[in-house]
């Protein structure tokens, strides 16, 4: 059960996606204009990424090596596309809300990166535990980063209005540049408090470059921790 | 002529890729380090998606829409842009090895950035038909190119800099994207 457990701490905390690996960086800046948007685009991120892993995990012994990533592109587009439709029909709202990047989740790295590096050499259900964890590590860094923006460049929170009526709010931050503002000022003060501790190393990931993501030295790195 | 010309200062300056519409960051964080490569990953990239958006827009008209078959628009569109990609890079090899040196690893690279299937949404979204979809495609992945080497330009000068301790790597790349971000708000009244 332990085990089990572990690797969902290890999405959520240890190697959460976006602010150690910094991977899947396109939704996490584009969605977060508010805190709603961060929650909806991290949870159908984490279904198919749950679904995913499944999946792939099933197929291990089947897929051949040489078509693996064509066969990985496919289970996953076709899981985005399922979600987009149930998305489409029973939350209109979001769907609108989020618009291209729900089929962009297909070219989201996390997904791919956690098929080739994790799912392609686990069973099934540490794969859909590694699933939730990733899954909810995302949701949780999008929806953080969904909060700030919407309380500093519209001062409400989850749409209510929660700042004094003096409050000025700073538009910018729910434009595109407040978004790299946001991300650039949440590393930084994890960058600081990792180098207050002074104990743990700087984690490996990706070089922060998803274009690596499935590639061979990329899931090395990550079997070497 | 002008509706072309007015679609393409959009997508390369206004609505830029990158800076507003966030497609495609992850190249432009991670290959953005000297200019030299951010050119050739631009180069790559218009390229890439030139074809791309003029081959998705094809069988979106011709195959697709006949068929009814829209709904399958993101699984054929990404397995569209993963076989021109390696098609691109068998062709280049074989008939212009220059050029194959020159673009090398950036290519097969372009199948996971998402702003290759951005732009075949987008058209499809927007209702462009094939001439307008090819200038759409272009115009992005200039755009692209423009402010990756930009960042690289910036990245550059930044790397003798006393930059203090928590901003050093991933950070300052981030507040330099954001006020980049900030003088292209400034096309916004171009159009």
């Amino acid at each position: 059960m332990n085990e089990y457990k572990d690797r969902i701490l290890n999405g959520i905390i240890k190697e959460n996606p976006t602010f150690i690996l910094i991977l899947g960086m396109c939704p996490t800046l584009a969605v977060t204009t508010s805190a709603m948007n961060g929650v909806g685009m991290g949870l159908s991120t984490t279904a198919v990424l749950i679904f995913s892993n499944l999946l792939i995990s099933l197929l291990r012994n089947i897929i051949p090596d040489k078509v693996r990533i064509p066969a990985y592109i496919v289970v996953i587009a076709s899981l985005v596309t399922v979600v987009e439709l149930v998305l489409k029909a029973y939350i209109p709202a979001l769907y609108s809300a989020l618009g291209l990047y729900i089929p962009l989740i297909v070219v989201n790295c996390i997904i791919l990166g956690r098929a080739e590096a994790y799912a392609s050499k686990s069973t099934p259900v540490l794969a859909v535990c590694d699933g939730i964890g990733m899954g909810l590590g995302f949701t949780i860094a999008l929806t953080l980063i969904g909060i700030l923006r919407e309380l500093i460049g519209a001062g409400s929170f989850f749409g209510m209005n929660i700042m004094p009526s003096a409050y000025q709010p700073v538009a910018i931050f729910v434009k595109a540049p407040g978004a790299f503002i946001v991300l650039g000022g949440i590393i930084a003060v994890m960058n600081g408090l990792k180098i207050k501790n002074n104990s743990s190393k700087k984690v490996e990931g990706c070089s922060g470059d998803c274009c690596s993501c499935g590639s061979s030295d990329c899931s090395d790195a990550k079997k070497k921790k | 002529m002008s509706e072309m010309v007015l679609i393409f200062v959009g997508a390369a300056l206004v609505n830029n890729v990158v800076l507003s519409q966030f497609y495609g960051l992850c190249p432009f964080l991670g290959v953005s380090k000297q200019i030299k490569t951010a050119a050739s990953m631009g180069v790559a990239i218009i390229f890439v998606i030139t074809i791309a958006s003029a081959v998705c827009s094809v069988i979106y008209t011709y195959l697709l829409t006949p068929l009814d078959l829209q709904f399958l628009q993101t699984i054929v569109f990404i397995l569209v842009i993963a076989g021109l990609v390696q098609f691109v890079e068998m062709f280049l090899k074989k008939n212009s090895p220059a050029l194959f040196q020159a673009l090398g690893v950036y290519l097969p690279l372009i199948t996971t950035n998402c702003a290759v299937l951005g732009v075949a949404l987008t058209n499809v979204q927007k209702e462009y038909s094939f001439v307008p979809s090819v200038v759409n495609g272009l115009g992005t992945s200039v755009g692209f190119t423009i402010s990756i080497v930009i960042l690289a330009g910036i990245r550059e000068r930044m790397e003798n800099n006393n930059i203090i301790a928590p901003l050093k790597g991933m950070p300052i790349v981030l507040f330099a994207a954001a006020l980049m971000a900030i003088a292209f708000n400034g096309f916004a009244g171009l159009i």
